[in-house]
C-alpha cells in the first residue's frame, strides 16, 4: 500500500506516493530525475549513493523513501551547478580530483557535511570522513587535497 | 615518420575522412578509443588542436561509435596515446599542410611564409582569407594519410605538454555523465537472474512466486533468465523473490582455487621461451615462488547497458572498452547481420580492463530482441559485478637463479602458471559473452588462448628481466581448463612477473652482500631505466635505509612496461605491526613526451593505489556459494585512511615519442611494497595479498 510522503529535496517541497519497499535512491533517480545520486552496491558499503538528510550523510540505497517524510534531502545537484558551483565542486575541478568520477557525487556530499560541522578539518579528519567511500581509480590524494582546498576557499570568502 | 612506421590504427583506417571532418567552425575528430576516466579524449583534443593550429574549443572528439568511428580495437594496454593519438596527429598534420598548400598555390605564396592560426592561413602574419571550413572539398579528405607531414605538437606545441583540464570530468562533479543516467522513451528495466558463479546455470525457478511478487515478464532462453518490467522497483522486487526460488547447476570451483599450490597442479599447455644461453642445471639455485589470487576489477558502478531492437536493427549503448569488437561478437551470437548493428560508447565507472560491461550489453541485446521496439535497460547488481564478471587471473611465478662468480645472477629462469588474460569479445574469433553461453547460443571455447607475445603477452607480460643476463628461460604454463573466466585486468601478467623478478633481485643482492640498488645498477643496461632508478633511490633517501627486520621497511623496484614502453622506478616504505601499513611511495617515470602532464600523473597515482590495494588486501574468494565474494565486505579494497603519501616525478623527455601510462606502475608498485615488507620483517614475503594470514604463514615457513 503506497503512502503519501512529503519532503524537501534540494530546497523544493515534493509530495509523492511511495511504496514501503521503495528506497530514497529510487525516489531521487527515477521519480525526480535526480540521477546524480549513484547506485554502487545497495548495502552501505561503497558510499556512491550518499545524500544529505537533514545535513547528515545518509545512504540513499537503503534509506526507506517513507522514512524521508518531513526531512530535508540534499543531493549532488542541490549542492551546486555549473553556473553556481559549491566550493567543493570548484576545488575538485581545479585539482582534477577524480578519474572516472563515479564515486564523486557521494564523496562531495559527505565532504560538504564534514565542512559544515568542521570548517577546518585536518587531512586525517577528512580521510576519516571519507572512509565510507570507495574510489577504485585511486584518485584519493587529489580528493583529500580538493577537500582541504575547498575548506580554505570557504574560510577565505566572506560569509 | 614514413609509411612502414605508421601507427596500427592508420594502417587499418587509412583515409583522412575516417578521422576528421569540418563543420560550421568546428572540427570533428573521430577516435575508436574511449574515455574510461583516463583522460584520453582530452589528450586527443590537445594533439588535434596543435596539429591543425586551431583553438582546443573548436575540436570535438567523437569516440567509440561503431561502425562510424575508426576501429581501433580495445581501449587497453596503455596504447591509446600512441595509437589513436599517433594517428590523429599525422592525419591533422597532413590536413594542415594541405591547407597551406592550397593557400600558397592559389595566392602564389612561398609556403614557408604561411602559417595557420586558429584554422586560418596567414602569410607573413597577414590573413589570407583561406581556412579549413571554406575549403572542405579542396582538402580532399577521402585520400589516405601518408604520415609524411611534420608534427607541430612535437616541435612547437601550444596545448600538448600543458596541464589541460579534462573535458569529461566537469559534468561529473555536478552529478551527470554516465550511461546509468540515460533514459529512452518507453524504456523498460531488466535484471538477469544469476547464481553465485559465472558458470552457474539456472536449473529450476518458481515463476509463479516471482510473478506474485511484482508485475514482471520472465524471459527464459536456455539457462539465461531475465526479469523485465516498466518500473525498476518491480524488477528488483521480482529479483529478490526469484533468488530463493531458483536452483542452479554449477561445478563449484575448488576451495583453494587461485592459490599457488592450486595453480601448479592445474592442467596447462606449456611452452618455453629462451633468450641467450640455455641455463646449466644447478643445485645451488635460489628459488622463490610468488603468487597472487584471483582479483576483481571492482568497478564502483555495476555494469549497465541499454539496447533497442527495431525493424531488424539493433542499437546498443554500452561502457565496453571495444565497441567494434562487441558489435562483431553480438552479430555472432544473435544472428543479426553486422551491418544492422550499431554500438555506442557511453561513460561507465572505471573498469581497469574487461569487467562486466560487455556481458551487460549482451544481456540487454538478448532481451531487446524479444521486445521489438522497446529500449531495454539492464543494470547489474553488486554481487554480479563481483561474481559474474570476468576476473583477473590468479598467477604463480617461480623465479630461480644462481649467483655467478662475479656475484651477478646466472642461470636465470622464470616459470609462470596463469589463466588467460585475454578473453574479451571477439578475441580469437570467439564471442566470450556470458548471456550467449547461458542461452546455449555460444559454447565456451574448448581450449584457452592468451594474449599473444607480439601484443605484449598476457601471462608473459614483463616476464623478461631487464637486466644483463647470459640467458633467460621463461616457461609459460597456461591453464587450459576453463576455470573461472579470466580476462584483462590492468597490466595483465606484469604485476606478478615484476614482483617475482624484483623480489629475486633483492634476494640475489642479499646473497651477494651488495646493496639492492647498486646491484640492479650493475646490470641494468638501459640509460633511461638507470636514470629513473637512480633518481628514485635519491628521492626515497635509499642511502639512509635501515637494517632489515626492524618492523619498518624500504623497498624498491623498477621495470619497463611490456619491456618496450614507459620506464618506472618506485620505492615504498611500510611499517608492520599486526598488519602492513603503507606510509609512503616515491615514483619516477619516463614516458617520453607527455601530452597532458596532470592527466598522466593522475593515471600513475591511480595505478599505484590500485596495485597497493591488490598487494595489501585483495583476494577473490571462490569455493562454494557460502564463500564466494559477493560484496565489498567479502572483497575489501584500499580506503581513504589507508592510502600512502605519494611523491611522483616525471622525467622531462619531450623529444621522445609519447608512451601510455595507465598500467606502467602496477608491477613496480606491487614489487616495491613486497620488497619493503620483506625488508621490514627480515623475511621474504611472496604470497599476495600481504595480509596478517599470509605474513604469518611466511614467517612459519621461514622458521
Amino acid at each position: 500500500m503506497d503512502e503519501t510522503v512529503r519532503l524537501r529535496v534540494n530546497g523544493e517541497q515534493v509530495e509523492l506516493a511511495c511504496g514501503k519497499d521503495e528506497r530514497l535512491i529510487d525516489l531521487l533517480r527515477e521519480r525526480l530525475g535526480l540521477t546524480g545520486t549513484r547506485f554502487g552496491c545497495g548495502e552501505e558499503m561503497c558510499g556512491a549513493c550518499m545524500v544529505l538528510v537533514d545535513d547528515r550523510p545518509a545512504y540513499a540505497c537503503t534509506f526507506a523513501a517513507t522514512d524521508a517524510a518531513g526531512k530535508d534531502v540534499i543531493t549532488i545537484e542541490g549542492l551546486g551547478s555549473e553556473a553556481a558551483p559549491h566550493a567543493l565542486q570548484s576545488a575538485f575541478l581545479e585539482l582534477q580530483a577524480g578519474q572516472c568520477g563515479y564515486c564523486l557525487s557521494g564523496i562531495i556530499v559527505s565532504a560538504a557535511a564534514l565542512l559544515k560541522r568542521n570548517p577546518a578539518p585536518s587531512r586525517a579528519q577528512i580521510a576519516e570522513a571519507l572512509d565510507p567511500h570507495l574510489c577504485r581509480c585511486g584518485a584519493h590524494h587529489r580528493i583529500l587535497k580538493a577537500v582541504e582546498a575547498a575548506a580554505h576557499q570557504i574560510a577565505a570568502s566572506p560569509a | 615518420m614514413t609509411g612502414p612506421s605508421l601507427p596500427r590504427s592508420l594502417l587499418t583506417n587509412p583515409r583522412l575522412s575516417q578521422w576528421i571532418a569540418f563543420e560550421a567552425g568546428r572540427v570533428l575528430i573521430s577516435s575508436g578509443k574511449v574515455e574510461l576516466g583516463q583522460g584520453i579524449l582530452t589528450a586527443l583534443q590537445q594533439i588535434a588542436a596543435d596539429e591543425l593550429c586551431v583553438d582546443m574549443a573548436r575540436v570535438e572528439i567523437v569516440s567509440g561509435q561503431a561502425p562510424l568511428t575508426p576501429d581501433e580495437v580495445y581501449t587497453a594496454g596503455s596504447q591509446s596515446v600512441e595509437m589513436s593519438g599517433g594517428a590523429i596527429g599525422l592525419v591533422c598534420a597532413q590536413v594542415r599542410e594541405t591547407l597551406v598548400a592550397i593557400a600558397s598555390d592559389r595566392l602564389g605564396l612561398d609556403p614557408a611564409t604561411c602559417s595557420v592560426r586558429d584554422g586560418r592561413v596567414h602569410a607573413d602574419g597577414a590573413p589570407t582569407g583561406i581556412d579549413y571550413w571554406g575549403n572542405i572539398d579542396a582538402l580532399d579528405l577521402d585520400r589516405p594519410c601518408d604520415g609524411s607531414a611534420p608534427l607541430l605538437s612535437r616541435r612547437k606545441p601550444r596545448f600538448v605538454g600543458m596541464p589541460v583540464a579534462r573535458i569529461d570530468l566537469s559534468e561529473k562533479v555536478f552529478g551527470g555523465g554516465f550511461i546509468h543516467d540515460l533514459t529512452l522513451e518507453g524504456m523498460r528495466h531488466a535484471r538477469v537472474l544469476r547464481g553465485g558463479f559465472r558458470d552457474a546455470r539456472l536449473a529450476t525457478l518458481d515463476e509463479a512466486r516471482v510473478r506474485r511478487a511484482a508485475p514482471v515478464d520472465i524471459l527464459r532462453i536456455g539457462g539465461f533468465t531475465a526479469l523485465v518490467a516498466k518500473r525498476q522497483r518491480d524488477v528488483e522486487v521480482a529479483l529478490a523473490a526469484a533468488r530463493p526460488s531458483a536452483s542452479w547447476t554449477v561445478d563449484a570451483p575448488d576451495a583453494d582455487a587461485g592459490t599457488a599450490d592450486w595453480l601448479v597442479r592445474q592442467q596447462c599447455s606449456t611452452r618455453t621461451i629462451q633468450a641467450g644461453a640455455e641455463p646449466a642445471p644447478s643445485n645451488s639455485a635460489i628459488r622463490l615462488r610468488f603468487s597472487r589470487p584471483y582479483l576483481s576489477h571492482g568497478s564502483i558502478g555495476p555494469s549497465c547497458a541499454i539496447a533497442r531492437f527495431d525493424a531488424g536493427r539493433l542499437e546498443v549503448w554500452t561502457h565496453s572498452q571495444g565497441v567494434e569488437q562487441l558489435r562483431q561478437a553480438l552479430s555472432m551470437v544473435l544472428d543479426i547481420d553486422i551491418a544492422n548493428i550499431a554500438v555506442s560508447h557511453r561513460h561507465g565507472a572505471g573498469c581497469y580492463g574487461h569487467n562486466g560491461a560487455d556481458d551487460a550489453a549482451c544481456d540487454a541485446a538478448m532481451i531487446a530482441k524479444h521486445f521489438p521496439g522497446v529500449p531495454i535497460r539492464v543494470q547489474w547488481t553488486r554481487s554480479d559485478e563481483l561474481s559474474a564478471a570476468p576476473l583477473g587471473a590468479a598467477m604463480a611465478v617461480e623465479a630461480s637463479a644462481t649467483l655467478g662468480e662475479d656475484g651477478m645472477p646466472a642461470d636465470w629462469k622464470l616459470e609462470i602458471w596463469s589463466g588467460s588474460h585475454g578473453q574479451r569479445p571477439a578475441m580469437a574469433g570467439r564471442p566470450n559473452l556470458l548471456a550467449a553461453e547461458e542461452a546455449g547460443l555460444a559454447q565456451p571455447a574448448a581450449d584457452v588462448l592468451d594474449v599473444p607475445d607480439a601484443a605484449g603477452g598476457g601471462g608473459t607480460r614483463n616476464a623478461f628481466a631487464p637486466y644483463v643476463l647470459r640467458g633467460q628461460t621463461i616457461t609459460h604454463n597456461l591453464l587450459t581448463r576453463p576455470t573461472p573466466h579470466t580476462s584483462a585486468l590492468r597490466g595483465l601478467g606484469a604485476q606478478v612477473n615484476v614482483l617475482a623478478i624484483e623480489g629475486m633481485m633483492d634476494e640475489l643482492a642479499a646473497a651477494a652482500a651488495i646493496d639492492p640498488v647498486a646491484y640492479r645498477l650493475r646490470s641494468l643496461p638501459d640509460e633511461r631505466a638507470r636514470r629513473v632508478l637512480a633518481r628514485c633511490a635519491e628521492l626515497c633517501r635509499w642511502s639512509a635505509r635501515g637494517e632489515a627486520g626492524t618492523g619498518v621497511g624500504l623497498g624498491i623496484a623498477c621495470s619497463r612496461y611490456k619491456n618496450h614502453a614507459a620506464h618506472v622506478a618506485l620505492a615504498a616504505r611500510v611499517e608492520i605491526e599486526d598488519e602492513v601499513r603503507l606510509t609512503d611511495i616515491w615514483c619516477v617515470a619516463d614516458a617520453g613526451l607527455v601530452v597532458n602532464p596532470d592527466g598522466a600523473r593522475n593515471q600513475i597515482e591511480g595505478g599505484i593505489i590500485q596495485a597497493a590495494s591488490w598487494t595489501l588486501k585483495e583476494a577473490f574468494s571462490l569455493g562454494d556459494e557460502t564463500t564466494v565474494s559477493r560484496g565489498w565486505s567479502d572483497y575489501p579494497i584500499l580506503r581513504f585512511s589507508e592510502v600512502p603519501e605519494i611523491t611522483l616525478e616525471m622525467i622531462d623527455a619531450p623529444d621522445l615519442p609519447p608512451l601510455g601510462v595507465g598500467e606502467v606502475a602496477v608491477g613496480p608498485a606491487s614489487a616495491a611494497i613486497a620488497n619493503a615488507a620483506s625488508h621490514a620483517l627480515g623475511a621474504r614475503l611472496s604470497t599476495l595479498p600481504l595480509t596478517r594470514e599470509t605474513i604469518a604463514a611466511a614467517l612459519l615457513r621461514g622458521a
